[in-house]
């Protein structure tokens, strides 16, 4: 394979590190006047990646080190539109915040660019320094407040565990590398056919491990809650999409890609997470106030939900992994959107208490938070249903219909709070005028809930056609 | 006696061990807890260097490279953090960081 068409794979991941290099340029000569120039920069970089990523060859390069297949494709279009809404956010609260900081969109796009990496990882070595790209970033973006104790407290406790998480990771990796005897996910393949030795599969459960932990499922929850109340609301939307996104679709490469065969092997494990999640998602969230911390332990619910799609494995189950992580992703966005659109007096609104009356004085946001709530919570006919549905489909097929018992089961004890939130919205009496909200979080807020209905009425039909085509790249069952 | 991969893998294996028990088991200071990160890398970078010497085969001290890399970016950014910890909050015990609960 010649350069030219190295280079041409890799366009989405290019354009993303030079365009970063030059904003950062930007950003450092011009000073923090630029600040709005340099998101506008980010954004533009982040849609031209998604456009070369949907148009682009398809192909693995470096020996197999990186892979852009239709699986990456999907992904990463998902990835850097969610990267664009983070970057939107982001430069609005800062505009408001008093002193924009140029580096808040570059981070962004940094992190980003490891996610990429991480979709497209073809070997270990790949796998490994887009995780820590992109989660390098992500701990500075929890800690950007630098005045806030919160956050500094917050993108500590991040830091540490997720250093920890890679640490077990790389020592899973190391295994596998000895033990499986390469670093190429095509070598890994081959030597687990058939079902994989004791000390490969040791190998893959620290793997496991570090790859959970950055999906927040339990038993390696115990950051989230913690990290989503303290860091700034635009990183945590974009905590909640775009890294949620990135690592799932890494564990599913992995887990279907080269374990394919020992998924007798790991599938106990996944499962046993997955309903670890579900028990923690539902009932962590039942005695929380603050919204951010119960939107934490809905996430660790909802990645259950997508663990046990993994856990159902064959296209179907890829399929359904990407429908419901694209859904989640755009209702998670809707969701800290409208929290960073709503404020009282100059202080964003944080406790389910704050939302009380909200229809009386924001009827549009009470609707979209209504919209987003019950989509989340997996009502007919609203986005979060039609993604439930795809994982259950996928869990029956393959035998693990008790499982998504346990699922339907956890999401009616989630209802609660779910429900709890619409109630004090549409029933309480209005604790106060809410300011003014801010167009870009207004308008972004307003699209994810119509997105979630009806449009998704209109939309699932186009993802569901785009989640079967990319779901077949891995050539399974 | 002469030193085998089993040699190795031990040592790395303790120091791995050393390394996560010194992240829970430590209640004082957040210091300690980056040297426990670091251990922990030096340790898997040990186990890819000893598996590649073994295997002949050498991208598992190009991942050592890599490993040692990120060990040294991910401490600059850990003490960064570290550094607006203890401006807010006037300290570094672990203890100190409990804004947070529940």
């Amino acid at each position: 394979m010649d350069l030219n068409a190295i280079l041409m794979l890799l366009r989405p991941e290019l354009t993303l590190a030079i365009g970063a290099m030059f904003a950062l340029m930007l950003g450092a000569f011009a000073g923090e006047r630029a600040a709005g120039w340099v998101s506008l920069i980010c954004a533009v970089v982040l849609g031209l990646a998604a456009v070369f990523a949907a148009t682009g060859p398809l192909g693995a390069a470096f020996g197999g080190a990186f892979t852009a297949d239709r699986l990456s494709v999907f992904a990463k279009v998902v990835l850097f539109l969610a990267a664009m809404a983070a970057v939107s956010l982001g430069h609005g609260w800062q505009h408001r915040g008093g002193r924009p900081r140029f580096e808040y969109p570059v981070l962004i796009v940094l992190s980003t660019l490891g996610m990429s990496i991480m979709v497209s990882a073809g070997d270990l070595i790949s796998l490994y320094m887009g995780l820590e790209l992109s989660s390098l970033a992500l701990y500075v973006l929890a800690a950007f407040n630098r005045d806030d104790a919160k956050a500094s407290e917050a993108g500590l406790k991040y830091f540490v565990l997720g250093a920890l998480s890679s640490g077990i990771l790389l020592y899973g990796a190391s295994l596998l590398y000895g033990f499986a005897g390469s670093m190429r996910f095509v070598d890994l393949a081959v030597a687990v056919q058939g079902g994989a030795d004791p000390a490969v599969l040791f190998g893959l459960v620290f793997v496991i491990a570090g790859m959970i932990f950055k999906v927040s499922a339990a038993p390696f929850h115990m950051w989230t809650p913690d990290v989503y109340e303290g860091a700034p609301t635009p990183s945590v939307a974009f905590f909640a999409s775009a890294s949620k996104m990135a690592a799932l679709v890494l564990i599913a490469r992995v887990l279907l890609g080269p374990f394919a065969d020992a998924a007798e092997q790991w599938r106990q494990v996944v499962v046993l997470v997955a309903m670890l999640s579900f028990a923690v998602g539902a009932l962590g969230g039942l005695r929380q106030r603050n919204i951010k911390r119960l939107l934490a332990y809905s996430s660790i619910a909802n990645m259950g939900y997508a663990l046990l799609a993994v856990a159902a494995g064959g296209t179907i189950g890829l399929k359904a992994v990407l429908v419901f992580t694209t859904l989640y992703v755009i209702d998670s966005i809707g969701f800290f959107a409208c929290l960073l659109a709503l404020s009282r007096r100059g202080n964003p609104i944080e406790t389910i208490d704050d939302l009380a009356g909200l229809w009386k004085v924001k009827p549009g946001f009470a609707i979209a938070l209504t919209i987003l709530s019950l989509s989340v919570l997996g009502m007919p006919p609203l986005a979060g249903f039609w993604a439930k549905v795809f994982v259950f489909g996928a869990a029956v097929t393959s035998g693990l219909w008790v499982f998504a018992a346990i699922g339907l089961v956890a999401s009616v004890i989630a209802a609660f709070y779910y429900l709890r939130i619409v109630k004090v919205m549409w029933f309480d009496a209005p604790v106060g005028e809410a300011d003014r909200s801010p167009r870009d979080a207004r308008w972004l807020a307003m699209a994810c809930a119509a997105f979630s209905f009806p449009l998704v009425l209109l939309a699932l039909g186009l993802l569901d056609g785009r989640a079967a085509w990319a779901a077949q790249s891995l050539g399974l069952g | 006696m002469t030193i085998g991969l089993g040699h190795y893998l031990t040592v790395a294996a303790i120091l791995f061990t050393i390394g996560v028990f010194g992240i829970f088991v430590n209640r004082k200071n957040i210091i300690v807890i980056l040297m426990s990160i670091e251990m922990i890398l030096l340790a898997v970078n040990i186990n890819f260097v000893a598996f590649s010497a073994f295997l002949g085969d050498v991208a598992g001290q190009i991942m050592a490279m890599f490993v040692l890399t990120v060990a040294a970016a991910e401490a600059a950014v850990g003490l960064a953090i570290l550094v607006t910890f203890f401006r807010n909050r006037g300290g570094i015990a672990v203890d100190s960081a409990d804004l947070m609960k529940g």
